[in-house]
């Protein structure tokens, strides 16, 4: 099977500090990757690369067999790359029905044979709003939300570009466990409707009840890469966490 | 109501003030009404990039001083007429604009503003170095007193006038449309967060060069007739940093988020700062948009639109 996701050898440094030094990484279609990593570790360097944000010095990353270095960040979204943002970044002025209508207007348009009609956008911002349990609140601005609701916001708004990679970055830093759960919840949901999901996260048990494989970030390189309860248990990996 | 209804009923209001002002019978009020038209324009040209996507744009001088100059430059060419050199004004300063936009659009915030003032300064420089259009001496511009359309004998300040009108109800309908529109949405998420845009797929480098490049084509048409009206055309007067400041206070007055707010806000200033020319001196212009735009910051920080929006979300008490 050809993997979705293929990132090549790539680096990438802000100055004298090298954030990534030739990360490998596959990821097949329909899989839930887990990648963690202590703070700094490169984890989001890694995603803003993968999404276009930044650009990797060295290496090059394959997206559904296309090289897909050098497209701006919103061709890759219109490819098919999504990603939720660690802090949630909403589009202030707008309603949440509106935020979700961006990527509707934006990306599914854009995409041949995805026209759709201004009434089919509306009637979708709703669906996709009650999937994350928001629809009461369709019409109300995000600064409105509580922190669990933006986040949930946010991850609606990259499913609302119909992507076939999501990148969620911290989507469940700072939330209670009932609030964890609902998001995980929500996850697997989209796993099952054939997204595959790659998930950025610090609490381990999300990562570990979620993840089929898992990725080990640490000083921007990778360390290890393997099932969960495996990698767990790698003895690079523990004295990354716990130190010698 | 879409864009063909609100033109007809902006192209009515638009009769309708001309109607009053030949009612009116007074020639002043053509010369004061030409001045706040264009400032309509200069606003609603403004707030298409400083608005909508937020990029606060201090070169409108620039671009009203090059549509000026694009007219003072066929003048002694081949005078043609107005209409037309306002549409060479459009393209020479929508090519202007598409041009700041690639160079400067990288840079935000406060930096971004400092090119575009940056490019006023040069821009003003190159035509005080051109003779053929006059230089730092100016340019006469001469025009007959009346003209005539099928027999029917119209004063000059009533053409330019109504050239103004046009222009103005033009440029509110688009300013309309565009807000309303994908294009609107698309510089609405760039002006809240732009990478997030980026991964919903908006292509802002795109947008925002299609706003710089509205955005300058209206200054320059705003700027084409200008000549004709003054008569006397000089380099500090059509680079004047008044243009900047105003086109910058009166959206701000009245509301940046929506069409209507540089229309009240160029109204309300435009019309407080010819009261004052007439009453106290022309001097105490600048003073009074200053005075109002701190005084906005204050009491209405989202313009009068902004504050008229909050009290009806508040509901009555």
């Amino acid at each position: 099977m050809t993997a979705l996701l293929h990132v090549d050898n790539i680096s990438k440094r802000f100055g004298g500090f090298v954030a990534l030094d030739g990360i490998d990484l596959e990821v097949q279609p329909g899989e839930r990757l887990g990648l963690i990593g202590p703070n700094g570790s490169g984890k989001s360097t890694l995603v803003n690369c993968i999404c276009g944000t930044l650009r990797n010095e060295t290496g090059s990353v394959r997206f559904d067999g296309q090289v897909i270095d050098g497209l701006a960040a919103h061709q890759r979204t219109h490819r098919g790359v999504a990603r939720s943002f660690q802090l949630p970044r909403p589009f202030h002025s707008m309603s949440l029905a509106d935020n979700l209508r961006i990527p509707l207007l934006y990306t599914v348009r854009a995409r041949e044979g995805m026209l759709h009609a201004h009434s089919d956008l509306g009637a979708r911002c709703d669906e996709l709003l009650d999937l994350v349990g928001l629809a009461a609140k369709a019409k109300q601005i995000p600064r409105d939300l509580t922190q669990v609701e933006m986040r949930k916001l946010e991850l609606a708004r990259a499913m609302a570009a119909e992507p076939k990679l999501l990148i969620a970055d911290e989507s469940m830093a700072g939330l209670s466990h009932s609030e964890i759960d609902d998001i995980l919840a929500l996850l697997l949901r989209l796993n099952e409707q054939g997204i595959t999901v790659i998930l950025i996260e610090h609490i381990m048990s999300a990562v570990m009840s979620f993840s089929q494989r898992l990725a080990v970030l640490v000083s921007g390189k990778k360390i290890a890469d393997g099932k969960p309860e495996d990698v767990v248990r790698d003895e690079h990996v523990v004295r990354a966490y716990i130190g010698q | 109501m879409n864009t063909l209804s609100f033109s007809a009923i902006a192209t009515a209001v638009g009769l309708a003030v001309l109607a009053f002002a030949q009612w009116l019978g007074l020639d002043y009020f053509y010369f004061a009404g030409y001045t706040i038209l264009q400032f309509i324009v200069l606003a609603t040209a403004w707030n298409i990039l400083g608005g909508y996507c937020g990029y606060v744009n201090f070169g409108t001088a620039a671009f009203f001083g090059l549509g000026a100059y694009t007219t003072v430059f066929m003048y002694k060419l081949y005078p043609l007429p107005i209409p037309l050199l306002m549409l060479m004004s459009a393209v020479v300063c929508g090519i202007v604009g598409f041009g700041m936009g690639y160079l400067t659009l990288r840079l935000r915030g406060a930096f971004f503003s400092i090119a575009t003032l940056a490019m006023a300064v040069v821009v003003q420089t190159l035509v005080i170095n051109w003779d053929f259009v006059g230089g730092s001496r100016g340019a006469y511009i001469l025009h007959p007193e009346n003209l005539e359309f099928a027999g029917l004998k119209v004063n000059y300040i009533v053409y330019l006038f109504v050239l103004m009108l046009i222009l103005a109800v033009v440029a509110l309908a688009s300013a309309r449309a565009i807000e309303r529109s994908q294009l609107g949405f698309g510089f609405a998420t760039i002006r809240d967060d732009e990478l997030a845009a980026e991964a919903c797929g908006v292509p802002t480098l795109r947008l925002k060069l299609i706003a710089t490049t509205l955005s300058g084509a209206f200054m320059g048409m705003a700027g084409a007739p200008f000549p004709y009206y003054i008569g006397y055309l000089q380099p500090q007067s059509a680079f004047a940093l008044d243009y900047a400041v105003n086109s910058i206070a009166m959206p701000m007055i009245g509301g940046t988020t929506s069409w209507v707010g540089p229309l009240v806000g160029a109204v309300l200033l435009g019309s407080a700062q010819q009261y004052a020319t007439v009453t106290i001196s022309s001097a105490v212009n600048l003073l009074i948009v200053g005075l109002m735009l701190v005084a906005f910051v204050i009491i209405a920080p989202n313009g009068l639109i902004g504050l008229v929006q909050k009290r009806l979300r508040r509901g009555p008490p």
